[in-house]
């Protein structure tokens, strides 16, 4: 124990001389701003000339050509990083100072670590797919070249947010992301969705920003009270300014997580801001992949995880953590039971996980959470890519009840998406079972049975629903109309990327093996190892020593949670696989449970007459129409018509000609000017 | 100092050469009024350029005494302060001027001549160092706003004159009574003369016994506040923005509003620090509810202008919160948000612009779906928008974000509450101008009134693209412009904090005017 503590005393001050070290030196992670650069070269060059280039192909290439630029800078700065030691790994970049004012100063620059690369490489490979998916996807439509270029932009902002190396950047990114997923969740501004008080795509996509914005008013309070703590907003001295100033508890430290937290659950579509994830699939299908599963939404993941310590510090926002990320898992995946859009579907699934990941950091699993936005990022983005070609192929279908039997008419979808599938349900060796596993296990561990209870039956319903989707889109009857809808296999620039993706569905569980299953310690466990320098400061605070021992009640448990999600499978096979009056029944009985399912909890309603009326009534009722219109105009106009009646009699000496009327002012204050300075 | 002088007199002389040319000759007064606001704007880049920022003192300064019996006298200089708001009114005017060309038909050559004049007349406001003269160009400008309303407004255009008028005339005379009051107070020091001189009266002011400076403070707050316009003085701007040609809303919101909040850091905060520290924060309250109510005005307008115009109430509270924070990061950000309002709204005014001179209606309603026929506005117009919604990387975040730092971590305020509520106004700004930007420009083009709505004019084009690029510019690299007025701010900090406690966090300034001495 005393030595442990020594090993993160001595790596504290080793991770602080090389934030100083790296001054001057130049290496290949100097070049780190061409990651963010290359992306946003891109959108210029596809922004302003797009539509003069013509081509499809030359502008989706050198979209992709950008970011996939950007990645392989990405991998080379990780393989420098593998160059050096675990904890010489993190690295501060300055561009130049963006605002200055007063002592108050903060510049553009970037941190490069272990945390930071690892996110930039899976936003940046992700997106290198999901772009050549695209110039499938978006084949022949007029805003061809405006989609390219908002994607580019988005990635230029994410990036942005995940590499900063302090806290208004990383804002400067959160909020670009949330305009960038306006802008694109709106990219078919004229056509219809269909949503609570929702009407066009542009609806939807305002929905989003606004809801967001309700989520960054809390990210900016909580910068407020760091900066007047702290007098600075760089990560790495906020964080150990936090662990070395403030007890367990402390009320500073609470207030500021707990409004760092408000503006996660705005990103990361969480209770009580997760509305508007679900209606962003008003988007084209590619953007939900890219931002609404794979990375914008793991934001708040990312925000919490880089400020590790600082919530670490605070028992009572790590509980709120938990059991806001608990409750969203289950109330999502039980609003994932009903729905019928298959997009809508995949959206409360990722609500669902997010809720997971979130209860892996509220349990101090911070390493959990992260792997689980990875492998989450592999399968959730192959399953939107998926339902992607299954919408192209049946020419903008996204109803499943409307479909059925499309196994044998799109194989290789089908083949993806079943892996896709299988993963996310969490079953062994697929990449969902590791890390949902991780946090299922930490959430017993640190946490309690029932938090382990509860997020079992969460998983319960994931396998239930995404089989159910499975069946309904892939097998039984077809259900779609034979003359109007022809089913087809997608183009190989987007079979391609799923088959990429299904690969890593497969294999990235292995990345974070745990110890339970490592045959005592004998395979490693390489995330965890990654990313250990990076958690140290906080696991200090918890109390969590890396723990090397086996518990019997982990296989037990292990046991338990895949046998569930495996009887999950098979009832989902029963009801859907093919046709049953099962499901129609149970509605039919539970109706009064289903109508709240349905109608996601009436979520949406009540807050549409809680605030939006309210706010609606109030501002146009009284502010507007009697504040200002009768109290105030009211006393200016009446005082007005005594002066003006008064001024009836004046008007006989009035020209009408404008320059005497400035003759006269001028006069006149002369004239007593010179009366007060003369009569004193 | 010659280049002040230029700057300050090239748009008079345009006036008095416009008045020289036929009125037939429609073209040649255009051009005259372009060319000369142009050579305006270049030759305050020598201003520019010429200025050392490093000096927390008046620049190009000019005292060349006017009427010797009360020490009045022609005083010109420039601050950093000053300095930017020179330039913002440079650069807004010709833009101005151009959006005029299509749009104004009637008695173009009095336009164009009154356009002229109020540009003087701003120019003056904010490069006068003698409060007589100050006073002067402050009431000069009203002349030509008036007839700017009156003459080529819309409907209303004479009640909202008439209003405008009133409105700003009760804040000035009591302004008018406070310049002669301090000039006889300083006639009455040992030794003492009347005078009008700024200089000496930042002197004289804060030695004013507390019982008489309050009265005098609240003359000179009275006035500005009207201007700004603060809550609830703010009644008289969506009636003047809504019958205001484009030009003239462009104008409005881009430079006049400024010379409320100038005015507020020259004359109160400079002259009155004492009355200052007891004022601030019930003004700074009224700033909060001023940027609350203005976004929830704004929210449920139906007509277009009157929703930017609602809108500046909101934003011009930020800037009043950041004067009344008497801090760096507040009054940096004020300043800056002074330059982010009047190019981020000027830009939403000539965009409002550009759909009334297609539809001649402003009403909401009548709009939907118009991203598919100009897809070229669309962009600028939302790039205005977000500028306006206050996103980072364009300029609006920066003034809003230093302003509500600055309302946080105050110790004259000492209230971080004021900043937490007014934060909640970018989640309304959101509300409001998504939404309103939803309803024009998302949807399909039912109306059959939009279906042939020609895309931008190159005239058009060219005068919001140099907006649009400041906007990114100031976002992405404030310093260029907010080192310009970082000395001044901080020496007037120093000087305030000094005051209040005793000592100064700006130790700096301390040495260099040790050293000067």
């Amino acid at each position: 124990m005393i030595i442990y503590q020594l090993q993160q005393l001595t790596l504290k001050n080793e991770q602080n001389l090389s934030i100083f070290n790296v001054v001057g030196e130049k290496s290949m992670i100097d070049l780190i701003y061409l990651v963010p650069l290359l992306p946003l070269i891109g959108f210029f060059i596809v922004g302003l000339f797009g539509k003069k280039l013509k081509s499809e192909s030359l502008v989706g290439g050198i979209a992709s050509a950008a970011v996939g630029g950007a990645f392989v800078v990405a991998v080379s700065i990780f393989v420098s990083l593998l160059g050096h030691g675990p904890e010489e790994r993190s690295h501060v970049v300055r561009l130049f100072t963006w605002m200055q004012a007063g002592t108050f100063s903060i510049d553009i620059s970037y941190q490069v670590d272990q945390l930071s690369i690892l996110y930039t490489l899976i936003i940046t490979g992700i997106r290198t797919l999901i772009h050549i998916y695209s110039i499938g996807y978006m084949h022949g439509d007029k805003g061809f070249p405006r989609f390219f270029a908002y994607l580019n932009l988005f990635i230029f902002m994410m990036l942005n947010l995940v590499l900063a190396s302090n806290f208004l950047l990383t804002f400067l990114g959160w909020e670009g992301v949330g305009l960038c997923s306006y802008l694109l969740i709106g990219f078919w501004h004229d056509r219809k969705f269909e949503g609570s008080n929702i009407v066009w795509t542009g609806d939807a996509a305002k929905k989003a920003f606004i809801v967001n914005r309700i989520g960054d008013f809390g990210v900016l309070v909580a910068m407020f009270l760091i900066y007047s703590n702290f007098h600075t907003l760089d990560y790495a001295s906020v964080n150990s300014q936090a662990a070395a100033g403030f007890p367990i508890g402390s009320g500073l430290i609470t207030a500021i997580t707990l409004l760092l937290f408000l503006g996660c659950t705005g990103k990361s579509a969480q209770i009580p801001l997760g509305i508007w994830l679900p209606d962003a699939m008003a988007g084209p299908t590619p953007v939900s992949a890219l931002i609404h599963a794979a990375t914008m939404v793991t934001a708040g993941i990312f925000l919490i995880a880089r400020n590790a310590t600082m919530f670490a510090l605070s028992p009572t926002t790590m509980a709120v953590v938990t059991g806001i990320g608990i409750t969203t898992a289950l109330t999502a995946a039980l609003v994932g039971l009903v729905q019928n859009d298959i997009k809508k579907v995949l959206a409360y699934s990722t609500v669902s996980q997010l809720g997971f990941m979130f209860v892996a950091l509220g349990v101090g699993a911070f390493t959990a959470g992260v792997f689980h936005v990875m492998t989450h990022a592999f399968f959730k983005a192959l399953l939107f890519l998926g339902s992607g070609s299954v919408i192209h192929g049946m020419h903008e279908e996204q109803d499943i009840q409307r479909m059925g039997g499309l196994k044998k008419y799109m194989p290789t979808t089908y083949k993806t998406f079943l892996i896709g599938t299988i993963a996310i349900a969490g079953i062994f060796p697929f990449a969902g079972f590791f890390s949902k596993d991780e946090i299922l296990w930490n959430a017993f561990s640190q946490g309690s049975p029932i938090l382990w209870g509860v997020g079992v039956l969460a998983a319960f319903c994931t396998a239930f629903y995404m089989f159910r989707l499975l069946h309904l889109t892939f097998h039984g009857k077809e259900r779609f109309d034979h003359h109007h809808v022809h089913p087809h296999e997608s183009p190989i620039s987007m079979t391609f990327p799923l088959m990429v993706l299904a690969v890593l569905s497969v294999l990235g569980g292995f990345l974070g093996i745990p110890y339970a299953l490592s045959f005592g310690g004998s395979i490693p466990n390489i995330l965890e190892h990654w990313l250990e320098p990076i958690f140290a400061p906080a696991m200090e605070i918890l109390h969590r020593p890396e723990v090397h021992e086996v518990h019997a009640i982990e296989y037990v448990l292990m046991a338990a949670s895949l046998g569930i999600a495996i009887i999950g499978i098979m009832l989902a096979g029963k009801f859907y696989k093919t046709e049953s009056d099962k499901p129609q029944e149970l509605a039919t009985r539970f109706s009064g449970m289903y109508k709240v399912l349905w109608n996601k909890w009436f979520i949406d309603e009540i807050y549409q007459g809680l605030f939006v009326n309210t706010f609606y009534t109030l501002s146009n009722g009284f502010l507007w129409k009697i504040f200002d219109v009768k109290i105030v105009d009211g006393i200016v106009n009446g005082s007005a018509r005594v002066v003006a009646e008064s001024g009836e009699l004046l008007r006989k000496i009035q020209s009408g000609i404008a320059q005497n009327y400035a003759l006269m002012m001028m006069v006149g204050i002369v004239m007593i000017l010179v009366w007060l300075g003369m009569g004193s | 100092m010659g280049m002040l002088l230029v700057t300050l007199f090239l748009p008079l002389i345009g006036f008095l050469a416009t008045l020289f040319i036929d009125k037939e000759e429609s073209k040649g007064i255009k051009y005259t009024a372009l060319g000369v606001s142009l050579m305006t704007f270049f030759a305050s880049l020598f201003l520019y350029f010429g200025f050392d920022h490093t000096n927390s003192g008046y620049q190009f300064v000019l005292n060349q005494v006017w009427i010797p019996t009360f020490d009045a006298g022609f005083r010109i200089g420039a601050d950093g302060m000053s300095l930017l708001m020179i330039l913002l009114t440079t650069f807004i005017t010709p833009i101005a001027i151009l959006c005029s060309f299509g749009s104004i038909q009637k008695r173009e050559k009095e336009y164009y001549a009154w356009m002229l004049m109020l540009q003087f007349g701003m120019l003056g406001v904010f490069v006068a160092m003698d409060t007589f003269l100050f006073y002067v160009f402050w009431e000069l400008i009203l002349i030509p706003m008036y007839f700017l309303i009156g003459i080529w407004g819309g409907k209303d255009r004479i009640y909202a004159a008439v209003k405008f008028f009133l409105y700003t005339l009760v804040g000035s005379l009591l302004m008018l009574i406070a310049i002669v009051w301090l000039g006889i107070y300083a006639q009455g020091m040992a030794g003492g003369h009347f005078t009008a001189d700024l200089l000496k009266l930042r002197e004289i002011a804060p030695t004013i016994p507390f019982e008489t400076q309050k009265w005098l403070f609240l003359a000179f707050a009275l006035s500005f506040c009207i201007k700004v316009p603060l809550f609830p003085f703010h009644t008289w701007l969506p009636d003047a923005h809504v019958q205001a040609p484009t030009a003239g809303s462009v104008i409005l919101a881009g430079v006049l509003l400024k010379m409320g909040t100038y005015g507020l850091i020259r004359f109160n905060l400079e002259l009155f620090p004492q009355s200052m520290f007891e004022y601030a924060t019930p003004i700074a309250w009224l700033a909060v509810i001023g940027i609350i109510y203005g976004a929830l005005v704004a929210m449920v307008q139906t007509d277009v202008k009157k929703l930017v115009a609602y809108s500046s109430v909101s934003h011009l509270g930020f800037v009043v919160l950041g004067i009344c924070s008497m801090t760096p990061e507040g009054i940096q950000g004020a300043i800056i948000q002074m330059v982010n309002h009047g190019l981020s709204t000027g830009m939403l005014f000539l965009c409002v612009g550009v759909l009334y001179e297609r539809r001649h209606t402003r009403e909401i309603s009548e709009f939907g779906g118009i991203t598919k026929v100009m897809p070229k506005f669309a962009v600028l117009f939302t790039i205005a928008m977000l500028a306006s919604v206050g996103l980072p990387m364009l300029n609006g975040f920066v003034g809003e974000y230093l302003t509500l730092l600055g309302a946080f971590i105050s110790p004259f305020l000492n209230n971080p509450w004021l900043s937490i509520i007014s934060a909640t106004g970018v989640i309304f700004a959101a509300v409001y101008l998504l939404w309103m930007f939803q309803r024009v420009m998302f949807g399909t083009n039912d109306n059959p009134k939009n279906h042939g709505l020609k895309d931008l004019t190159t005239s058009e084009y060219w005068q919001l693209v140099p907006i649009a690029i400041l906007i990114v510019w100031l976002g992405v690299y404030p310093k260029t412009f907010m080192v310009i007025s970082e000395q001044s701010t901080q020496a007037l900090v120093g000087k305030l904090e000094k005051i209040k406690f005793g000592k100064t966090n700006y130790p700096l300034i301390e040495k260099k005017e040790q050293a000067l001495k």
